[in-house]
């Protein structure tokens, strides 16, 4: 890589969602703004080696794409009608409520909970974090032509039943950033638990992203507490990424890691946050607890310090806000290190979760450990036909397979 | 402003509560009140429904299309909104008076 083609690639990260932003407020139209900033990036990479780079990157491609887009419409005089149209939508006279930025627009509008939940995904990683199609429809493992498709259809959707391009209405607000929260949560997900087979068993690229998209939403909403937990969440996760997989590509159980290799650095950074936001004696959501949760974990420096009871108890707060089976699984996970794991069985045994692989390999790790290896042999195997990530399934075949023979049975 | 239909959806043949139609009189009067009542009227069952093809030239009368269907159209709303937020704001309150599910549908071209 050149200097140049450097800069580029650090003012695209930088720059992109607020060109993108910037253009949908100008034209009320968002195939408008992204075709136009990419328009504006090529004639970036086509221009900077020899012209130099301009001394405001971002004010040169928002100027760059803005003489485009009134180029283009110009040619296209049906396509000016609606844009003035579109103009007229946009030119609300609502005020916009407390927080306004473009890019905050942008994100609401991507992440409207009219859509579906897979063309959020996908709008808010064009839109708002810039990866091309290719890039979005190899991370999802999806054609890039059905993807194309669903982002198209998406943007019929906005245009038509006039999904408006707007800080939400205050009371629908908290909702609405839940729904935020809830599509960097399966982006950050679908690279930490890769799915499918034959795919890495982590794609940094998508944890990256989704941690600098939350970053992006935490800096436009710095007082919302959730925001702040979720990033605090994905940080004490992400610190743990290169721990948790071994070189054989299998995945490494919280106890097993070696806690050296944890990045220090983003756990200081989600620790801090935990504490700022324990400091401002609000009740805490889900993404605050998750992300106490995983601060009790990262702040021990062996397995054998963790404070399971602060783990249980936190887990009892979020069952309070969330009753669901999955976080009771969680719970006895941790009860099992207080209580042993007779309760903890008994408390698993009673979760509707039958088609759920941790489910099972929860049951299998108990079971282990009571000594009833046979049983716990059958929940590995569950647990192993319905792993969808390979390093998930490679870990369960691992543990399975230390399991103690019984005698005789011929298979020894 | 735009314009959006609202479509009840049913699968039952069981005609409103009391209750259902004293709350739908109640969202009706807040549309009216704040602007964003267009109309709005209750369909009779699908069996009362006859379909007209005329695209012959002579017109052919049939039952449907809906008889057979599990769920229909119960009745609807049409709607005067701002956008899609207040939208699927007054079609929660429609919803919740009525008691079933809707459909929001955004009318074409204005």
């Amino acid at each position: 890589m050149t200097d140049v083609d450097e800069v580029i690639a650090r003012v695209h990260r930088a720059e992109w969602a607020r060109v993108v932003a910037t253009m949908a407020r100008r034209f009320g139209d968002l195939d408008i703004a992204e075709e136009m900033t990419a328009e504006a990036f090529a004639a970036a990479v086509e221009r900077w080696p020899t012209d130099g780079i301009p001394p405001n990157p971002g004010a040169w491609l928002t100027t760059t794409a803005d003489h485009k887009a009134i180029d283009r419409l110009r040619r296209e005089a049906k396509r000016r009608e609606k844009y003035q149209e579109a103009l007229m939508l946009s030119d609300s006279p609502e005020p916009l409520g407390v927080i306004d930025d473009d890019r905050l627009r942008l994100v609401f509008t991507c992440c409207h909970p009219a859509l579906a939940m897979e063309a959020r995904v996908a709008l808010t990683l064009r839109m708002v974090g810039g990866l091309t199609m290719p890039e979005i429809a190899r991370a999802f493992l999806v054609q890039e032509a059905a993807l194309g498709q669903r982002i198209t259809r998406a943007k019929t959707k906005i245009k038509a039943a006039r999904i408006p391009y707007r800080v939400p209405y205050r009371e629908d607000l908290p909702a609405r950033v839940t729904g935020v929260l809830t599509v960097l949560y399966l982006i950050f997900n679908e690279g930490y638990l890769a799915s499918g087979p034959g795919t890495e068993a982590v794609r940094g690229e998508l944890t990256a992203e989704a941690i600098r998209l939350t970053r992006l939403v935490r800096e436009l909403m710095p007082s919302d507490g959730e925001v702040a937990g979720l990033l605090a969440l994905m940080l004490l996760i992400e610190a743990r990424r290169t721990a948790r997989v071994s070189a054989s590509g299998a995945l490494v159980s919280l106890a097993e890691q070696d806690r050296s290799a944890w990045d220090r650095e983003l756990i200081a950074e989600g620790h801090a946050l935990v504490r700022a936001r324990l400091a401002s004696g609000q009740a805490p959501g889900r993404y605050q607890i998750l992300a106490a949760i995983n601060a009790v974990h990262t702040d021990a420096g062996d397995v054998s310090e963790t404070d399971w009871s602060q783990v249980i108890a936190l887990y009892d707060q979020l069952v309070r806000l969330d009753p669901s089976p999955i976080v009771r699984l969680n719970r006895a996970i941790a009860v099992a290190e207080v209580d042993g794991p007779q309760v903890a069985a008994a408390e698993v045994d009673a979760l509707p979760l039958e088609d759920y692989h941790v489910f099972h390999a929860t049951r299998a790790d108990l079971l282990r450990r009571l000594g009833r290896h046979e049983e716990s042999r059958a929940a590995y195997d569950r647990a192993i036909s319905l792993a969808g990530n390979t390093a998930e399934t490679a870990y369960l075949i691992r543990r399975r397979d230390e399991l103690p023979r019984p005698f005789g049975n011929g298979r020894g | 402003m735009a314009q959006y239909v609202l479509s009840v959806l049913t699968d039952t043949g069981d005609l409103a509560t009391p209750e259902e139609d004293a709350a739908i009189d109640v969202f009706n009067d807040q549309l009216k009140t704040d602007g964003h009542w267009v109309f709005a009227g209750g369909l009779a069952m699908p069996a009362t429904a006859t379909v007209i093809d005329a695209r012959g030239g002579e017109a052919l009368f049939t039952d449907g299309p809906y008889v057979e269907s599990k769920e229909f159209i119960a009745g609807f709303w049409i709607i005067e909104a701002a956008d899609l937020d207040v939208a699927l704001r007054l079609a929660s309150q429609g919803s919740k008076s009525c008691n079933r599910r809707v459909e929001l549908r955004p009318i074409l071209g204005q």
